[in-house]
């Protein structure tokens, strides 16, 4: 039996990429105007991301995934606007290729280095790890990246080197909460690890998650993940990394430091001046009626690899 | 005074006003059972319930800034737009107990005791109990001047509210600017109000 084939398109039916492209300005435009009016979510259009290859990690979180959707929509990046909501929506004019980032500071081989040559020199792997935000929310993220320490082996750190510096784009044009008149903090967002932290291999910069490249939402094209510590130590969309002597600054330590300190390891014993850090609520676990509280765990549960870098610190003055 | 002109169409719209007054809780409520609320709608439903109890506390200090400086009436419809205020914070603390903290009174009572941030909302909500205890038409009588003393309180719940309301992120963001900055010019008002030449009232 002949099966049904519909007639092939005919060329001038389809949309020349240009104008397609503008579609995406569109959409912008509708949603800003939809926010603005109050209208709720309304999401423009993200960029495509693109397939990964990547190598079976050891380290993986055994417990339910946080869904895609979630980990996608539910945002921490002031750059796009405040509301969790905004990342996803106000980020489809980031341009997050091609990209370098510029390694330098106290290293025998200071560097520029692109992306996308990383992702293909170095092996990326599937990282699971749990998320925990100093807001007392958590996620389970499935990310695809590569430790810190690779990366900062090709710059081959000198002895003096004890802290590392990172630093996010300054992108006005392409980033709305970096114009405009509400602005949250100075720019560019910074923070910094010491260098053993660094050089942890749980450490990684990530480049992708569940499989495919970071959504601009996520911190395209690179950020950090440090999974024992509060998730602004996260730095996303990196353009610096600076290895110095001396601990360098952090955004929100900057912004407000009796609550954010540089170290923000999550510890449920030492509270945020205005909420407990003992439970949290995970993302998506429990819907509207469970209360969906569980009890925070000490270094997010990472303790047995990390508590070792804090051995004699008083952790409730280095908060 | 115009108190024979209540009539049908008054009670009409008096009854109208917390019908439609509600609606934002029983729609976020619907939007929340049926995961219309995003990845955390335990948070987005309290904080939508704790903005609409600021906003009816906005429009009920507005009320005498418009008759005095606008010429618009809307006296009768206060005590409603006040007792919407009240619910929305009921029901935003109410949210906070159960379906964010899940009745762990272990947390919760030292959060409201230590916190400043939340024994500010806490004190607010207990500011605004014994004004809505009072708000019927006997206690208007039996207080006489005292009622309109005890319902002075209400700029302080506001001001604890604004503040409450400020502390509640990590940065000030439009919305947030708006709503204490209404506030903040209402209470103004009061202020200013005593120096003042000369008062219309309708």
């Amino acid at each position: 039996m002949p099966a049904y084939r519909p007639p092939p398109i005919a060329a001038s039916e389809i949309t020349p990429r240009a104008v397609y492209l503008r579609r995406r300005e569109f959409m912008g435009l509708m949603a800003g105007a939809g926010a603005a009016l109050g209208l709720g979510p309304a999401h423009a259009e993200a960029p495509a991301t693109v397939p990964l290859k990547t190598v079976p990690s050891a380290y993986k979180v055994d417990e339910p995934l946080t869904s895609r959707d979630d980990v996608t929509t539910y945002n921490n990046f002031y750059e796009f606007g405040s509301g969790k909501a905004d990342p996803s929506r106000n980020s489809g004019d980031f341009k997050p290729r091609p990209w370098t980032i510029t390694v330098d500071g106290l290293v025998g081989k200071p560097q520029t280095l692109d992306v996308d040559k990383l992702i293909a020199e170095i092996p990326v792997e599937e990282r699971v790890y749990r998320m925990r935000c100093v807001e007392a929310w958590s996620m389970v993220i499935p990310w695809d990246g590569f430790p810190l320490k690779a990366l900062l082996d090709k710059v081959e750190p000198l002895g003096s080197a004890k802290y590392v510096a990172f630093e996010t784009v300054v992108r006005p044009d392409e980033m709305p909460g970096q114009s405009g008149l509400f602005q949250p903090m100075p720019w560019p967002y910074v923070e910094g690890l010491r260098l053993d932290e660094a050089m942890h291999p749980l450490t990684i910069l990530a480049v992708g998650l569940y499989g495919e490249t970071l959504p601009n939402q996520n911190g395209a094209p690179i950020r950090l993940v440090v999974p024992w510590k509060y998730g602004f130590k996260g730095i996303k969309s990196i353009v610096r990394i600076s290895l110095v002597e001396a601990q360098p600054p952090n955004s929100w330590n900057l912004l407000q430091g009796s609550e954010y300190g540089f170290y923000a390891n999550v510890n449920p014993e030492v509270d945020h001046p205005r909420w407990s850090q003992a439970t949290e609520r995970r993302i998506g676990e429990s819907g509207f009626f469970g209360s969906g509280r569980r009890p925070t765990l000490m270094f997010n549960g990472y303790a047995e690899e990390v508590a070792s870098l804090y051995a004699g610190m008083d952790l409730g003055a280095n908060y | 005074m115009a108190g024979r002109s209540f009539g049908i169409a008054d009670s009409l719209i008096g009854w109208g006003i917390y019908v439609v007054g509600l609606l934002p809780a029983a729609i976020y409520f619907w939007l929340g059972a049926t995961g219309g609320l995003g990845a955390d709608p335990v948070r987005e439903f309290e904080q939508t319930l704790g903005l609409w109890a600021l906003r009816f506390l906005i429009l009920t200090l507005a009320v005498t800034p418009l008759r005095e400086l606008a010429g618009v009436n809307l006296l009768r419809y206060r005590r409603a737009l006040g007792l919407l205020a009240f619910w929305y914070a009921v029901m935003h603390f109410t949210v906070y107990l159960t379906l964010d903290r899940g009745l762990l009174w272990g947390t919760i009572l030292p959060d409201i005791a230590k916190r400043p941030f939340i024994t500010l909302g806490f004190s607010a909500l207990v500011l605004l109990v014994p004004l809505a205890l009072t708000s019927n038409r006997l206690s208007i009588r039996r207080l006489g001047r005292n009622w309109r003393r005890l319902h002075r309180l209400i700029y302080v719940a506001a001001a604890l509210a604004a503040v409450h309301y400020l502390m509640a992120t990590k940065v000030v963001d439009p919305t947030q600017a708006a709503h204490v900055g209404l506030i903040v010019l209402l209470l103004a008002y009061r202020l200013v109000r005593p120096l003042m030449p000369r008062r219309r009232t309708v």
